[in-house]
């Protein structure tokens, strides 16, 4: 498989813990102690019960939130409270700017980085014509459904060539035949660029579909609990769900799931 | 044209006919009104004297005035408060009931303080519309989705581009809400204030005329007011219009 045990870690988050101050005063033990390596090119997926620190992990890894203790590195540089380049990310809230059309939206950060003008539409071509936006690139965000839009965030994240893709949920907002084809699309995506992926999500289906390699986390203060290889072949699309083998990963995921799950609620029951 | 913008052509024209009927027919007296045709022709003849030209100037730079400095200094002191949210939780109770106060029985305080000039009208004008600027301010700035936000920030924008890029467009429909309550309020604030203690001005004037029974004088600069009114309405919902149009709106 795609993991090894080499000094080759893309991305990697070493007793990595986040505390928040609270409303009341007190502090909120979000997540960790958290180790991770993502590896160059892998598909890695994390599942974990609502609330239990996934996006929190997620903010500390693309450096948007700086970690309470513990060290991000990417590309062997440590990640310090600010975005490095070469990572993107896609959020599950609609992040399309409603006051520019499709192409603008895209080319967005490209033009703030200064890319020269040819080379911006260049990039901003082929993405649309990879997430099937052509007919919209004069198109508002307020004239696209939920899904379409979510391909505008993902076309103007391909467009600054990421080499490590984070996504939070990206397709948590959308119905679930329009999940399946995103799905694909992501997959054919993580193909076609090379990028490592790393994906949030609280679909088990979808993170035993895609991913090569899953996280569990447990219930708050967010630790990783489990780490499931797949073993899914580099070509792969949906119709793995047929596979025998997709059914046993899902249920193993549920098996380790239900009793943090259980324990999240149950602790939002106690916390009232 | 739109059936609703046709009914609502119907019923202004219609009005005014109505209005033009009942006063030459002596329904309404000479004394309480004069027929909206003689109201526009008494306007045509007083602007074509000119004898009103220097208070419309008046009026109209102090509304400019009074509007410009709400506009600037409401949104300056929203994005403070909003930049400041310890500031904000002590200030809110106030500017929540802030137009519960009657300003204009401050209007002779004023007159005392800045003497009998521009600055009470232009300040009263000021004072009735930067409150409304600095309430949509913050509810604009309250509304820039976090996420928004986040995308600058993986752009690798810092915080000046961010402002600039990104929360100030994404907060631009409240803004424009605030810019058009505080050129609505300028006007309020401005016309009134000269109504009461001003010596010159479009407000002076038709208290001026009220005073000394010149009804078609009065009803003439009424007239002017609606209009001018009406028009820069006009211009600012087009103006709305056009941006929202922008957005797919």
């Amino acid at each position: 498989m795609h993991r090894s045990s080499s000094d080759a870690a893309h991305a990697e988050l070493k007793g990595v813990v986040r505390v928040y101050p609270a409303a009341d005063g007190g502090k909120v033990h979000a997540l960790g102690p958290v180790d991770l390596r993502l590896v160059p090119g892998e598909f890695y997926s994390i599942v974990g019960p609502s609330g239990c620190g996934k996006s929190t992990l997620l903010d500390v890894l693309a450096g948007l939130s700086a970690p309470t203790e513990g060290e991000v590195f990417f590309e062997g540089q440590p990640v310090a409270g600010k975005v490095p380049p070469g990572i993107g990310v896609v959020f599950q809230e609609d992040a399309s700017f409603p006051w520019l059309t499709v192409e603008d939206n895209i080319a967005f950060g490209l033009r703030r980085a200064g890319v020269d003008g040819a080379e911006v539409d260049r990039r901003v071509s082929w993405a649309v014509g990879f997430m099937g936006l052509e007919d919209f690139r004069r198109a508002y965000p307020a004239q696209l459904s939920g899904g379409m839009r979510q391909r505008v965030c993902i076309a103007r994240t391909l467009v600054t060539q990421p080499r490590l893709i984070l996504l939070d949920e990206p397709f948590g907002a959308l119905d679930a035949q329009t999940r399946l084809l995103m799905g694909d699309e992501l997959l054919r995506l993580w193909r076609e660029t090379g990028a490592t992926v790393m994906l949030i999500t609280h679909a088990l289906d979808e993170a035993a579909m895609l991913s090569d390699r899953i996280g569990v986390m447990s219930a708050r203060p967010g630790r990783l609990i489990a780490d499931i290889c797949t073993g899914w072949p580099r070509e792969r699309d949906s119709r793995i769900a047929a596979d025998e083998a997709f059914g046993a990963i899902t249920s193993r995921l549920w098996g380790l799931l239900r009793e943090e799950s259980l324990k999240a609620t149950g602790m939002a029951g106690a916390a009232r | 044209m739109k059936r609703a913008t046709w009914i609502r052509t119907l019923v202004i024209v219609g009005f005014v006919l109505l209005l033009e009927a009942l006063c030459r027919w002596g329904a309404i007296g000479r004394m309480t009104m004069i027929p909206p045709s003689a109201m526009a022709e008494h306007l045509w003849k007083l602007l074509q004297e000119g004898r009103y030209n220097g208070d419309i100037v008046q009026t109209l730079r102090n509304v400019l005035a009074a509007f410009v400095l709400a506009v600037v200094g409401g949104f300056v002191l929203g994005s403070l408060l909003h930049a400041w949210p310890r500031a904000r939780r002590a200030v809110d109770p106030f500017l929540a009931t802030y137009y519960a106060i009657p300003f204009f029985a401050f209007y002779p305080l004023l007159v005392v303080i800045f003497g009998l000039n521009a600055a009470p009208v232009i300040l009263i004008g000021f004072l009735f519309g930067v409150v409304a600027m600095i309430l949509n301010t913050l509810n604009g700035l309250d509304r820039i989705p976090p996420v928004l936000v986040k995308t600058a920030r993986i752009a690798g924008l810092g915080p000046l581009r961010t402002a600039l890029l990104v929360k100030l467009p994404s907060a631009a429909p409240q803004l424009f809400t605030g810019i058009k309550l505080a050129i609505a309020y300028s006007f309020i604030g401005v016309i009134a204030a000269e109504f009461i203690m001003s010596t010159s001005g479009l407000g002076y004037s038709i208290a001026y005329a009220f005073n000394n029974f010149d009804n078609r004088t009065m009803y003439a600069l009424m007239l002017f007011i609606i209009v001018l009114v009406t028009v820069v309405n006009a211009f600012f919902h087009v103006w709305e219009r056009r941006i929202m149009a922008r957005r797919g709106l």
